[in-house]
């Protein structure tokens, strides 16, 4: 019989020294190949309270699609400046913004491309594990052929999606909780 | 291209539901709507790794901070990182950090009026071996009350931070001690309804391992996810 796994248990509040950093919540340098994005965005809670001690973490492929990891095998470039993870922690505001690029598509199950996406944790107190989810990028023509966003009902796939605030900056809200509640994944 | 091979489910039980009610935090923060499950593609197999350059001295030493060394009981934390199959997860990063000995974190927001030790900041990390053991050196931190409930305290406890292989395999837990009275009290520890994966959050106290005259040993070994046998086909 293999061995139970590990549980998880909350970050809660105190995390921040240990776990942030300057710089994380940036993912590129100026040699980072591919469309450079601003993403920026709050945590909510059930009462549309700012969550002031959250953590947010981000992965995610470079321009070309392809994951800095030895699994992804694809025959695409690596890029030397683009690692793909970010980390940021929530203001008083809820308030998070990371800065990086577009990724490119990557494969799904079998040959299907996903379309772009970033791959998100997010950690707080009152979460005893992390939640996952997804962005994704408005006018995308994979967007349509999504699996994962095909999957979720109609009326909740907005979630999913970033806004375009302005030229080269896009929002995403992160709502825990209730009405406009984000799609979550079991992954 | 094949897929390669996703991560196994956890049985049910092993992790906590995100809605607890004992637990206050969860009321307004836990989702309502049931989380949608992904199948594993290369955007939850594959996941950041951190290279040992990234390690400065000290960083697995949190008896020593700003010249001078911290109060309180010292102790040794070992173990390793395994999957399921109890195979070794090497070059992974572990992050740490706990409250003092007196129970308080070196943290704005902590208001426990318990003092700060100058010495101690309460943060670490490591980067498992080739075989996938770690060990930090640090001293036993308090329990401290959390209002959660009346006369509600924290049992001791260190946080830690790991990610494994994948971005499917991230985990962020908490090392509880053998024998703390406060563990059969605490929502959060018995947030894990399998009774046999919380004792796995007990880290096991460890003569061999306890240097003589100098600091108490523990055992604490991690276990994440282990990978399906079969990658999909195309």
């Amino acid at each position: 019989m293999s061995p139970v796994q590990t549980p998880s248990q909350t970050i809660g509040p105190f995390f921040k020294p240990a776990l942030i950093r300057s710089g994380q919540e940036s993912l590129v340098t100026p040699k980072s190949r591919g469309e450079r994005i601003t993403i920026e965005g709050r945590v909510l809670d059930g009462d549309s309270a700012p969550v002031g001690d959250a953590m947010i973490e981000l992965w995610q492929a470079n321009a070309d699609g392809r994951y800095d990891h030895p699994d992804d095998s694809q025959e695409k470039l690596l890029d030397p400046d683009f690692h793909g993870f970010g980390r940021a922690a929530t203001d008083e505001g809820g308030c998070f913004r990371f800065d990086t690029i577009k990724p490119g598509a990557v494969p799904g199950i079998g040959i299907v491309l996903q379309a772009p996406h970033i791959n998100v944790s997010i950690f707080a107190r009152g979460l005893l594990k992390r939640l996952v989810t997804r962005i994704y990028f408005p006018d995308d023509p994979l967007n349509a052929t999504d699996a994962v966003l095909n999957a979720v009902a109609p009326e909740r796939r907005a979630t999913l999606v970033a806004r375009i605030e302005q030229p080269g900056v896009l929002r995403f809200d992160i709502v825990l909780q209730g009405e406009n509640e984000t799609v979550f994944f079991d992954v | 291209m094949k897929n390669p091979a996703g991560y196994r489910r956890g049985t049910p039980g092993v992790h906590p539901r995100y809605d607890h009610p004992s637990y206050i935090s969860t009321h307004k923060r836990a989702p309502r709507q049931a989380p949608m499950r992904l199948d594993h593609t290369l955007s939850e197999i594959t996941g950041p790794r951190f290279s040992r350059e990234i390690l400065a001295p000290g960083d697995d030493d949190l008896t020593h901070f700003d010249g001078g060394e911290a109060l309180g009981e010292r102790i040794v934390v070992t173990g390793r990182v395994l999957d399921e199959d109890g195979r070794a997860i090497p070059d992974t990063m572990i992050e740490i950090w706990q409250a003092n000995a007196a129970g308080r974190y070196a943290h704005a927001a902590d208001r426990h009026e318990a003092p700060l030790d100058p010495h101690f900041a309460g943060i670490g990390r490591v980067i498992t071996d080739d075989r996938g053991a770690y060990r930090f050196m640090s001293v036993k931190p308090g329990a401290y009350p959390w209002r959660n409930h009346h006369n509600a305290w924290r049992p001791n406890h260190i946080h830690f931070s790991l990610f494994g292989p994948g971005f499917a395999t991230r985990l962020i837990t908490q090392m509880y001690f053998p024998g703390d009275p406060l563990l059969a009290l605490d929502p959060i520890f018995n947030s894990v309804d399998d009774r046999s994966a919380r004792e796995r959050l007990i880290a096991t106290f460890d003569i061999e391992l306890t240097i003589p005259e100098y600091a108490l040993g523990y055992r604490f070994d991690f276990v994440l996810r282990g990978r399906d046998a079969t990658p999909a086909l195309n």
